[in-house]
Parts: C-alpha cells; structure tokens; sequence
C-alpha cells in the first residue's frame, strides 16, 4: 500500500512559509532590476558604439586610446558606472536564476558562492584599475 | 461520437513512472471532457482517480492539463478539443494517483497571505454592515473570482522548478483582501509578500492569466500587490 509518505521520499515538495521576520530586501533588488536595466540599455549602446563602432571599431582600442579617454573624468564615471551597474544587474539575475532552478541546499549555497566571489573580484579589479589608471605607464 | 482519450495514468502501487493509457468512449459533441472521463470511470476502469466534486466550474476541484493547458474538466466541451484528447494532472505537486495530487504546497501559499477580514483593533466593531461603495469595490473585484483550483499557480514556470515560491493564487487572494476599503491586513499582507519566496519571485510569464477558468487578470493582480508593497500604497 503506497501512502503520500511513500511519494514525499521520492520528492518532497517545499511549501511556502512566512519568515516570522520578512526581510525586505528582495523588493530592492527587483526595484533596482528595474531601473539599473533602463540604465544599462543607454550606457551598453553607447559604450557599443564608441567602442566597437566609430573609426576602425575595437581595432584602433589600444593604451594610448584608453589613456586619452580615460584622461577625461567623464568617461571615468561613465566606465564605472557601467562596470558597476552591468555586474550587479548580471550576477543579480544569475542568483535569481540559481535560487528557482538549483534545489539541492548545499549546491546552491556553493554556486552562489562562488557566483558572489567572481563578483567580488571583478568589482574590486575594476574599480582599481579605474581609480589607479596612470596614463603616464604608457611613455 | 468516438472520442479518443490519452490519460496520463500513475498508479503507485504498481508504477515506477507515469504513463499514457488510450480508452475510446462514446460521447455527444456538447458533453464535457469531466462527463467523458466519468463514461472511462464508471464503465471502463474503476481505477482511475480524479477529483471533482461540483461539475459546474466553480469548487475548483477538477483542475487538469487537457491537450496541454490548464483548464478545468468540467468546463471544456469535447467538441472544442482536438482529438487525441490527452490529460494531465496538473504540473508542480506530487502526483498522488493519476490526477490527484498533493495540494498541500499550494494551501500552504494560500495560508501564508491570511485570506480572511482583518479588521482594525482600534475600531470600535460596528453595529451596521460595513459600507463600500460601488468604486471602492470595482479594485478588487476581479480578484474576488478566484475557486482555488491551482490552474494559476500549477501553470507557473517558477511554481514549477520551486513549489517554495507562493504562487499566483495565492497572490490574488491576497490582492482580494490588501485592496478590499473594510480591511486593514494590508501591511502584513505586504510584509509576508515581500519575503524571497513572495510576490517578488513572479517573472511575469503570463501563464497564470493564460489558464485561469474564471478569467482573473491574474498577472495584473500580481502586478498592483508588487506596486503596493514597493512604495507602501493601497
Ligand atoms: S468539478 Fe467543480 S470546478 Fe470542476
């Protein structure tokens, strides 16, 4: 005689439950999904065209190009903020992707892990390459 | 009529996995699918499981995947499906037997929203009806439909791959009360919706409006209770 105990060990299903203190933060992140990614269509088309279509496109990209772009505090903010804008929005929507599809808790904890890391690293490495540019490496 | 019929059987005593199985019944073009399936029930194999309970769309019971959508058995005509008709239990829950399955992760949402009056401890409780106008009830009124059969939340791609998420039904009934002017749940309602697992987790598939026997502009419900709980309005 096969009882629904006999069914749940083969697949439990989770069932939703109000945290008995519901954190907020998942509104943000939605708000900010929202509006990072209004954002991101004008900078992504802008940084594509002057970058990849203007001139030779991305052949004419080399340090003196960088350092001369770079010279103008403008485009600094612009590359920041796409850089920063760009990473949260992706790796954003790679957790939401990873908490609907991977179910086992321990892989998922480890995927997210290692997603928050990359992050991490990127954020760091680009911001410090943006703050610390010498255009003077170049001479 | 002939009509052919693929039913998704499961049987735990004695399956390991779901499998088709082809009955042919005798039918009129004008009867519904759920009559075709009580004609396989009562005159060819006792064994197949189903609810149903009303047989006129409104208990909910009844809620399968017919020819690849979610609709209720007792409100599809057999003239208005193409034939081979094959039928699915819905999507997402643990199937029980053929087309019973544990609803249990979708009360569970349903619980969670409290789908009930809350009223105000300050106010004194009224010796009249409370009174709404006719404009105060037209904002929940769509909402108000809602049978509780699962075709929402049992078509929702994210239900599917998380039984943990709320679920659209769950939502609307929550939307039915946070809008409703003689309420005061609103915040908790809220609250409780902007957890993880909550409102916040719908990706706007549309499938929920899509499959809804009672028409409910599910999504757009789900849409005005995110509004709410973003900037804090009712
Ligand atoms: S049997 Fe009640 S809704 Fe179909």
């Amino acid at each position: 005689m096969a009882t629904v105990e006999d069914i749940y060990r083969k697949h439990k299903p989770r069932a939703f439950k109000a945290d008995r203190r519901p954190s907020r933060s998942e509104v943000w992140w939605w708000f900010f999904m929202r509006i990072s990614g209004i954002i991101l269509v004008f900078l992504v088309l802008i940084h594509l065209y002057v970058m990849h279509l203007v001139g030779e496109g991305v052949e004419r990209v080399n340090f003196a190009f960088v350092a001369e772009r770079w010279d103008n505090v403008g485009w600094k903010t612009f590359d920041w903020v796409l850089l920063v804008l760009a990473l949260l929005h992706g790796s954003n929507g790679l957790r939401i992707i990873i908490d609907d599809y991977v179910r086992r808790d321990g892989v998922r904890t480890a995927i997210k892990g290692a997603l928050y890391a990359v992050t991490t690293v990127l954020m760091i490495m680009g911001t410090a390459v943006i703050a610390t540019f010498d255009p003077s490496l170049g001479s | 009529m002939d009509v052919k019929l693929k039913l998704l059987r499961f049987n735990p005593e004695t399956d390991t996995e779901a499998h088709f199985e082809e009955y042919t019944v005798e039918a009129e073009p004008m009867d519904r699918l759920l009559d075709v399936l009580h004609k396989v029930k009562w005159y060819q194999d006792g064994t197949l499981a189903m609810r149903r309970s009303c047989a006129h769309a409104i208990c909910g019971s009844d809620a399968m995947v017919i020819n690849g959508e979610n609709a209720l058995a007792c409100k599809v005509l057999v003239k208005d499906l193409a034939q081979p008709i094959t039928v699915e239990p819905i999507r997402g829950l643990p199937v029980i037997k053929d087309f019973v399955v544990d609803m249990e992760p979708f009360f569970a949402g349903y619980k969670a929203v409290k789908p009930w009056l809350i009223t105000d401890p300050h106010e004194h409780e009224p010796a009249r009806e409370r009174i709404q106008s006719p404009e105060e009830r037209a904002v929940f009124d769509d909402t108000t439909k809602c049978i509780l059969c699962a075709a929402c939340t049992t078509s929702c791609p994210i239900f599917w791959s998380d039984e943990g998420y709320v679920g659209p039904a769950a939502i609307v009934n929550a939307h039915r009360f946070i809008f409703d002017s003689r309420d005061s749940g609103a915040r908790e309602r809220l609250e409780i919706l902007s957890q993880a697992d909550g409102a916040f987790k719908c990706r706007t598939a549309f499938n929920c409006t899509a499959a809804c026997p009672r028409g409910i502009k599910v999504t757009k419900a789900i849409q005005e209770v995110k509004r709410a709980a973003l900037f804090g309005t009712v």
